[in-house]
């Protein structure tokens, strides 16, 4: 399983890169591979606000719709508009060229809510044994 | 290529690529009357050109077509349909018999009220028999679908909380809910706070306490829910939501688990819809139309939609008021054909044949489940009623998902079972075998689901492969979600053959 070790995670399987005070957020090599083949994905508008855990755009497969879900409170800087056109970035690159939006942090203490890689490892490993 | 195979194994052409320039499928006798142009009869901008490519086929080259085409189906006349959360049930033939006779279905829904008594006569009974079996105090038959119910429901509540002068902001979904359920509370003008599922598959009781609250107008819930579980602790959900001023609205599309044994109402639901699509017989899937009529109690009846039909001393009429009404949702009065064949299931089934339906549901479903635990992962333990929920859980060691199951399932000669839904569940396989089907027809398909269970540990390749007997193999979703092509359009012109 591909867990950057730089990286925090949510239990919803969106991962965080924070560089000072923006976060590049996208969803987890597991999260893909559960999804199966992305073929589409709903983005949020630029500037718009959106809070820690709230859901910002939904990712769409061969198999279902699911929610992505903020791991922050912050506002929306820039969207990957790349994925309107390649969606299967997602599935090939989740960590690089995959990624879904940047946002600028609107409380940094949120990050220590999060999951560290190892934490988010152990997190997966219950979670598939359920 | 032999004759044979062009005509019975082989692709079916379009309809447009059956066309040939000044075939048809009619003729007409000669005009007995002065011959008009519809450009004299009409005014020209009514008068639609030609349209371009409009195929050209002789009566046999159509027939022969459709004919070939309807083989290709696949129906609940033909099989076991055994579609978890969809209720594919035998829609018995009577039903259809009764909904063609003329003095019903010749009927105008613009006609005087006092010529159309019938027909107002079978609304009004059929409104009083889901009002009884819910246990509900009012019933509009309009919606023509159950999402349409559950929109209906939800702006009935917001039009209560308005009137209180106290518009409320959320609603409470569970998170094994069908995928309308949010979409009707978004669409409803709500935003939807999603409540997890204990480990026994039910409402969690105390995270719902946490997070209701007198913002929220509203729990929607599915009684059993979409993993075939009762909601065990309802009095105490009810209890919680009513608590904080909000209703319960119940998705009724499971209710053909509960009927004739439990009333929605009695559990201390406010307002519902029953898809007469699922439980009570009309045709589901290819259209339908679909009907998912909305009960209610007192406090919401003000808000349903009108015209409801109501009983007075004349006999029966379509009332328009009262003012406070969401107003309409369908035009007329409602898919009518379903309230026909709806309120012939009733009568034909009566009292007990409904309760028996319930049992046989439930009793189908269960012999499944006994009968595959051992082969399949069963997603939760609970007891279920009328539909169980497995996973692939057992066959992933071996690379097998849920989708090479129900591929491989087509080759066993059954519709597969619904798939990936639950959401909750990690390779959902949803078997809902409704009480249509007879005990040797289920144990084929539990066979079937045997074997695969077998061929997934002894020769996955059948399965991941899988279908390769069919007329179409399996198919391209990715692609066709990326790529759709939606439109057909000819070849291009094929360069002159040189050799003729």
């Amino acid at each position: 399983m591909n867990i950057p070790e730089e990286l925090h995670y949510t239990r919803e399987h969106e991962w965080i890169l924070v560089e000072d005070d923006t976060g590049t957020v996208g969803v987890t090599d597991h999260a893909q591979k559960e999804l199966g083949d992305v073929v589409f994905v709903e983005l949020p508008q630029r500037g718009e606000e959106i809070g820690a855990g709230e859901p910002f755009g939904s990712i769409e497969s061969v198999k279902a719709v699911s929610e992505i879900y903020s791991p922050v409170s912050g506002q929306i800087l820039e969207t990957n508009s790349a994925l309107q056109e390649t969606p299967d970035k997602i599935n090939s690159d989740p960590y690089g060229d995959g990624w879904i939006v940047r946002l600028r942090l609107i409380d940094r203490s949120e990050i220590k809510g999060l999951l560290s890689a190892q934490d988010y490892e152990h997190y997966l490993k219950e979670e598939l044994a359920k | 290529m032999s004759r044979t195979t062009t005509v019975f194994n082989i692709n079916e052409e379009l309809i447009f690529e059956k066309s040939a320039s000044g075939k048809m499928a009619y003729s007409l006798p000669p005009l007995d009357v002065e011959d008009d142009t519809i450009e004299a009869l009409l005014e020209p901008s009514l008068v639609r050109g030609e349209i371009e490519g409009f195929p050209e086929v002789s009566e046999l080259d159509l027939i022969r077509h459709y004919v070939r085409l309807s083989t290709w189906n696949y129906h609940i006349d033909l099989g076991m349909y055994p579609l978890g959360s969809c209720t594919m049930k035998y829609n018995p033939k009577l039903n259809e018999k009764v909904a063609r006779l003329g003095d019903l279905s010749g009927v105008h829904p613009l006609q005087e009220e006092t010529l159309s008594q019938g027909n107002l006569e079978l609304m009004f009974q059929l409104q009083v028999f889901l009002q009884e079996l819910t246990g509900m105090d009012a019933v509009s038959l309009q919606p023509a679908a159950g999402a349409q119910g559950e929109l209906t429901g939800l702006l009935m509540i917001r039009a209560y909380h308005v009137h209180q002068g106290k518009p409320r902001k959320y609603v409470l979904i569970a998170d094994s809910a069908h995928g309308t359920n949010p979409a009707s509370a978004t669409l409803a003008g709500y935003d939807v706070i999603s409540i997890p599922s204990n480990p026994g598959g039910t409402i969690d009781t105390s995270l719902l306490a946490e997070r209701m609250s007198e913002d929220v107008a509203c729990l929607m819930l599915t009684n059993p829910n979409t993993l075939g579980i009762f909601e065990v602790e309802i009095e105490k959900v009810a209890e919680i939501v009513h608590g904080r001023g909000g209703f319960i609205y119940m998705d009724g599309a499971n209710f053909n688990a509960l009927m004739g044994y439990a009333r929605p109402g009695d559990m201390g639901i406010d307002v519902l819809h029953l898809n007469l699509h699922k439980t009570f017989s009309t045709p589901h899937g290819g259209g339908g139309p679909g009907s998912g009529p909305v009960a209610c109690r007192q406090i919401l009846a003000p808000y349903l939609p009108v015209p409801r039909v109501v009983r007075t001393g004349a006999g029966y009429s379509l009332e328009e008021s009262p003012g406070s009404s969401i107003g309409r949702v369908h035009g007329f009065y409602g898919n009518f054909g379903m309230f026909v064949r709806a309120l012939c299931y009733i009568l034909s089934c009566g009292r007990t044949g409904l309760r028996e339906i319930s049992e046989t549901a439930v009793l189908n479903s269960n012999y499944i489940r006994a009968r595959l635990k051992n082969h399949y992962a069963l997603a939760y333990h609970s007891p279920s009623l009328h539909e169980v929920v497995f996973s692939d859980k057992k066959q992933a060691s071996n690379q097998i998902r849920t989708l090479d199951i129900a591929k491989r399932l087509i080759e066993h000669g059954f519709h597969p079972p619904t798939i990936y839904f639950p959401l909750i569940v990690r390779g959902a396989l949803m078997i809902e075998p409704t009480e249509s089907e007879g005990k040797a027809e289920l144990d084929s398909f539990i066979d079937a689901m045997i074997a695969i269970a077998r061929e997934a540990r002894e020769s996955p390749e059948l399965l991941i492969n899988a279908p390769i007997t069919t007329k179409r193999t399996r198919v391209d979703e990715t692609r066709a979600a990326r790529q759709p092509i939606l439109r057909w359009s000819p070849p291009a012109e094929a360069p002159p053959d040189e050799s003729t």
